[in-house]
């Protein structure tokens, strides 16, 4: 077998695309914004001396009078209605801790779960003893964002039978600034596997057939095994996302198909050389561009 | 040293520096994955690795938790090659202990840490190579993980060191001069609002002489901090030149 390996220097630089031209908005922390007094203090501002200061490097975002800056990287800061991918942690009295790569573990109450067995059953102590049986500390799942608590708490709900516990597949981590916003995060994509782009960076790519079949909340999960082009098909889209990620590009369905195109011409596992990362995400940032996306 | 001058007749130092010159400062920010935040520089020959994991979920006792503030969790290591006896090093001896609450002072100064009630913030450091001023390439090298972890601060913290040789102030002293040259003043500095945030002075120097080898030390830091911020605010022009090309596109 061959092993890939080249030296620190001779490594592929990202496209250049910089021409030392400041574009104004760009700040580091402690940098004066604004002596004016009218503006509101946002995220990554901070009031000293009656002006107003950065405090994080980043680029300022001005919404009326609100100015706030974003930072390049950060946690996952959840909003009401958010999908995410979270990890099961600890099982608790009556509820589920979740890391889903927020400032503080998440939580799903058991009442803001749908039990086997219709939705509108009272939850006993029975359900109470049996909560390990429904969801375990390891298992992943798909979530909404139902209410951020005062200190940044997530409490999350799976009260449709698109959420739920997952069954085979792939999660990849990225970094949260990356996923668009959208409409729908649940995408069947015409590759024969179907992603979840979760809010919070993490996303999860299954067989498609798994999620026709288990919208069920995924209490029984389908360990039926997934062929071999299947496989192939997610382990694909697995490098796409990565690839897209490591450029810096933003997530969505059609990104990721285009990548998924661009990419065909090379074998899986070489999809996540620098080289060919530079060449498939220029094809792919054309096409958005062309395409006015 | 016998025979050996640490600030020669022409006025120069044993690596060829002027009193106020400061060493070569090359960094990168982001070299880990999985952490939130990292960043490895390089002061002339000392070498330091940071990361800063969080803020996440208290780990250990829960108890440690403060319930209006973030709580900053430093740990600062050396590697056994990093001197020139190669020595093994404990993490908890009592050198790098107090390295660790130095660290911890500084930054709980500088980090707006009432943002984050109830969490945690984790800064490990690393020294891969120590040639002196191992506190002010730590302290620098940890502000540059937390820029990159995106963390509010007040401000950078900037950490020089200085020295009183032969009647003049030097800055940013290599471990030779160090080991020899008596008096040495390490600052911390918040370079735009002129604060000082961490001070310390082993052996001892002149009244007369402070002021003028602290001067000499701000300076320092000022050049520091020019240095680290031009670099951090080209890479966050190169990040939103590729932007504006999604945008447009």
């Amino acid at each position: 077998m061959s092993v890939d390996i080249r030296l620190a220097k001779s490594r592929v630089v990202g496209l250049d695309v910089y021409h030392g031209d400041d574009p104004g908005n760009i700040v580091t922390p402690g940098d004066v914004i604004t002596a004016d007094t009218g503006f509101m203090r946002g995220h990554g501002t901070y009031m000293s001396e009656d002006c107003l200061h950065s405090s994080v490097a980043g680029m300022v975002e001005r919404v009326n009078k609100l100015v706030s800056v974003r930072p390049l990287k950060t946690r996952y800061n959840g909003e009401i209605g958010d999908v995410v991918i979270g990890r099961i942690i600890e099982v608790s009295q009556k509820k589920w801790r979740v890391e889903t790569h927020s400032r503080m573990d998440s939580i799903l109450m058991l009442s803001s779960v749908n039990l086997p067995g219709g939705e509108l059953r009272r939850r006993s102590e029975e359900d109470e003893k049996m909560m390990r049986n429904y969801l375990k500390e390891g298992d992943l799942i798909s979530a909404e964002v139902q209410n951020v608590m005062s200190d940044g708490c997530l409490s999350l709900h799976t009260r449709s039978l698109k959420y739920g516990k997952l069954g085979q597949g792939t999660l990849v981590k990225v970094s949260p600034s990356l996923v668009l916003r959208r409409k729908t995060h649940f995408h069947n994509l015409p590759v024969g596997a179907s992603i979840i782009l979760g809010n919070n960076g993490y996303i999860w790519i299954c067989p498609t057939e798994h999620v026709e079949a288990g919208e069920t909340g995924g209490y029984e999960t389908n360990l039926q095994p997934v062929s071999r082009s299947e496989r192939e098909a997610i382990a694909r889209l697995r490098n796409c996302v990565l690839a897209l990620a490591d450029q810096n590009v933003l997530l969505f369905d059609t990104s990721i198909l285009y990548t998924f195109e661009a990419s065909q011409k090379y074998a899986v596992k070489d999809i996540l050389k620098p080289e060919v990362i530079l060449e498939v995400v220029d094809l792919v940032q054309q096409r958005l561009e062309l395409e006015g996306s | 040293m016998a025979g050996m001058d640490l600030l020669s007749d022409q006025g120069f130092r044993t690596d060829g520096r002027k009193p106020n010159e400061l060493r070569r400062i090359r960094f990168k920010k982001g070299v880990f994955k999985q952490a939130d935040g990292s960043a490895y520089l390089e002061q002339g020959n000392t070498k330091v690795l940071a990361a800063v994991y969080g803020p996440h979920e208290i780990r250990g006792s829960k108890g440690k938790a403060l319930h209006d503030k973030l709580l900053i969790n430093c740990q600062y290591s050396m590697a056994t090659f990093s001197t020139q006896d190669r020595k093994r090093r404990p993490r908890g001896d009592r050198k790098s202990q107090e390295m660790t609450m130095h660290l911890k002072q500084t930054f709980n100064a500088v980090v707006l840490t009432e943002l984050f009630p109830k969490v945690q913030l984790d800064i490990y450091v690393e020294v891969l190579q120590s040639d002196g001023g191992n506190y002010c390439a730590s302290v620098n090298a940890a502000t540059l993980a937390l820029i990159d972890a995106g963390i509010p601060m007040k401000d950078y913290v900037i950490a020089c060191s200085g020295s009183f040789v032969k009647d003049t102030p030097i800055v940013d002293i290599n471990h030779l001069e160090e080991s020899t040259a008596g008096a040495e003043i390490i600052v911390a500095v918040l370079p735009r609002f002129d604060q000082i945030v961490f001070i310390e002075m082993n052996s001892r120097l002149h009244e007369d002489h402070l002021s003028r080898v602290m001067d000499q030390v701000m300076n320092g830091c000022k050049d520091i901090f020019n240095i680290l911020n031009q670099q951090v605010k080209d890479e966050l022009c190169k990040k939103a030149a590729i932007d504006k090309l999604v945008d447009a596109g």
